[in-house]
């Protein structure tokens, strides 16, 4: 989805400083940080561990309120988690006493929806992440993906605004985490959510989002922030998609020929495209 | 788990049957006195008797509700108390240090205490009972509240759940593990002061009643008896307590 820029932003992260107080020592997790969110955009942010990806989501999510600097959505600060974020964490955090349909419904609880409609819902969004077969599976029943997913679900019922992610696919094998980044795109997109992605995987952030965010730690600040002008089809093997994740993982400070020794095998593919 | 070799079902019963060999030897052979020791035949027959005859129902079904009373009082009291000290830095702080003190007190000091507020009848009796089951069923909540995830918190945050929809739905689910050990012991210390209090406190019909009767008229076969009755009950009862918290934790993995 290509984006207006004359919108404005509905989340705003204003020039946020956070520090840690660990031991009677100040250790800054966060300086100077700025980003601003237009109406459904897919924003990935990546970086290092300890650059306080996680921390900002917390801030975000309004989980963590001392700190300096602003966040505001629709220009009003946050002060409380709401309904209107929504989060997946990197592990699923279902509750283990209740199915999968169960943990689902629980986001709704405070909704104020009638009860038929929150089964409605809940049933409508277990089908969207392909799991309506095990709604009343319990969750060590289900693999890692199909918990991931159930998270998913609980994150959307409330048809949020915002969706915060957390590295979401991070615990993932790799053929569920391509699987499932294909669905996420897919939801997202056709949802008309905006999303805040912290993950790892350049690739994961290349394919999903419309901008990417290159943090750096200690203490954590945006480096980079590259718009991605590839459209919602995107080819994990065109060149223009290798293209961005090369200069991703140089801003990371990986060069891609340390990282890709099987460099004559994708010259192939170039020339075959 | 460290797997244990599989023992024969005989053998948890191995040394109680030569226990009981030996009691009947010595009562055949003339080494003890039948009136300290009635040999093992006239102490089942007296159980025979009492549950045909006499009144061990009666008695029973009188020692089951008031222990029943007590546990249902003293432990809801628990876990309610458990649930405060656990979710609340403030109340641990102001509570915590007394319930650990009072737990210092040996249960039956409180009997005299109890028997003059409430009176050595049923009130007094099931006031104890409660005291008694009330000390485990606190002490595993509280330590099951204390220990919920802070996952499950941030995410009851996220979710904006007010204070009973977290009990409701994290703490008292998440603490259940801790709640059960807490409750099967609370079954133990209820079924322990039933005893206690019929014995100590005034006489009424009861289990406890029936061992005073046997003491003071001098049937040890009656007294045997009821030992006999209390500890098949024992057996029962954590039975009982093993099946239904394996039946309540059937679905965690």
């Amino acid at each position: 989805m290509h984006i207006a820029h004359d919108t404005k932003p509905v989340l705003e992260i204003d020039r946020v400083d956070k520090t840690f107080h660990v031991a009677g020592r100040a250790v800054p997790a966060l300086r100077d940080v700025s980003l601003d969110l237009r109406p459904g955009e897919f924003v990935a942010i990546v970086g290092a561990s300890g650059c306080g990806k996680s921390t900002l989501l917390r801030l975000i999510l309004g989980l963590d309120t001392d700190y300096q600097g602003e966040v505001r959505v629709d220009g009003r600060r946050v002060e409380r988690p709401g309904l209107d974020r929504a989060i997946v964490f990197q592990e699923p955090r279902l509750l283990p006493w209740l199915s999968a349909e169960g943990n689902v419904a629980m986001a709704l609880r405070r909704s104020g929806l009638p009860k038929a409609e929150r089964r409605q819902l809940v049933a409508e969004h277990l089908e969207l992440v392909g799991l309506t077969a095990f709604a009343d599976a319990w969750p060590a029943q289900l693999s890692g993906g199909m918990a991931q997913r159930v998270a998913l679900a609980r994150a959307l019922v409330n048809r949020p605004r915002f969706l915060l992610m957390d590295e979401p696919l991070g615990a993932l094998d790799a053929l569920t985490r391509l699987r499932l980044q294909g669905e996420l795109s897919r939801i997202v997109r056709h949802g008309g959510i905006t999303a805040l992605l912290v993950t790892h995987d350049v690739d994961e952030a290349v394919f999903l989002a419309d901008r990417i965010v290159v943090m750096q730690p200690h203490p954590g600040r945006v480096a980079e922030v590259l718009p991605i002008a590839l459209g919602p089809q995107r080819n994990r093997s065109a060149p223009a998609f290798l293209r961005i994740r090369d200069e991703v993982l140089a801003m990371l400070g990986v060069t891609p020929s340390d990282d890709q020794p099987e460099e004559p095998a994708r010259t192939a593919i170039r020339l075959v495209n | 788990m460290i797997p244990r070799p599989s023992l024969p079902p005989w053998r948890p019963l191995l040394i109680p049957l030569i226990v009981l060999a030996l009691w009947e030897l010595a009562s055949r052979a003339g080494w003890s006195d039948a009136r300290f020791l009635p040999p093992p035949e006239a102490v089942l027959r007296r159980v025979w008797f009492e549950t045909t005859q006499g009144g061990l129902a009666t008695d029973l079904a009188a020692s089951l509700r008031r222990g029943s009373s007590g546990l249902l009082i003293g432990a809801s009291a628990g876990v309610a108390l458990g649930l405060l000290l656990g979710l609340s830095r403030v109340a641990e702080r102001l509570l915590g240090p007394l319930f650990l003190a009072y737990r210092q007190v040996a249960l039956f000091a409180w009997v005299p205490l109890l028997s003059m507020w409430f009176g050595g009848a049923e009130a007094g009796k099931i006031a104890f009972i409660s005291l008694a089951a009330m000390a485990p069923a606190v002490v595993n909540t509280w330590r099951g509240a204390r220990d919920i995830p802070r996952a499950h918190v941030e995410l009851a945050a996220v979710l904006t759940f007010g204070r009973l929809d977290f009990i409701r739905f994290v703490a008292l689910p998440g603490a259940l593990p801790f709640i059960l050990v807490g409750l099967r012991s609370a079954l133990i210390y209820a079924w322990l002061a039933t005893i206690g209090a019929e014995l100590f406190l005034n006489i009424a019909p009861g289990l406890g009643g029936r061992l005073n009767e046997g003491r003071e008229t001098f049937q040890m076969d009656l007294v045997l008896a009821c030992i006999v009755v209390l500890g098949a009950l024992g057996i029962a009862f954590s039975r009982c307590a093993a099946i239904g918290e394996a039946r309540l934790l059937r679905r965690r993995g």
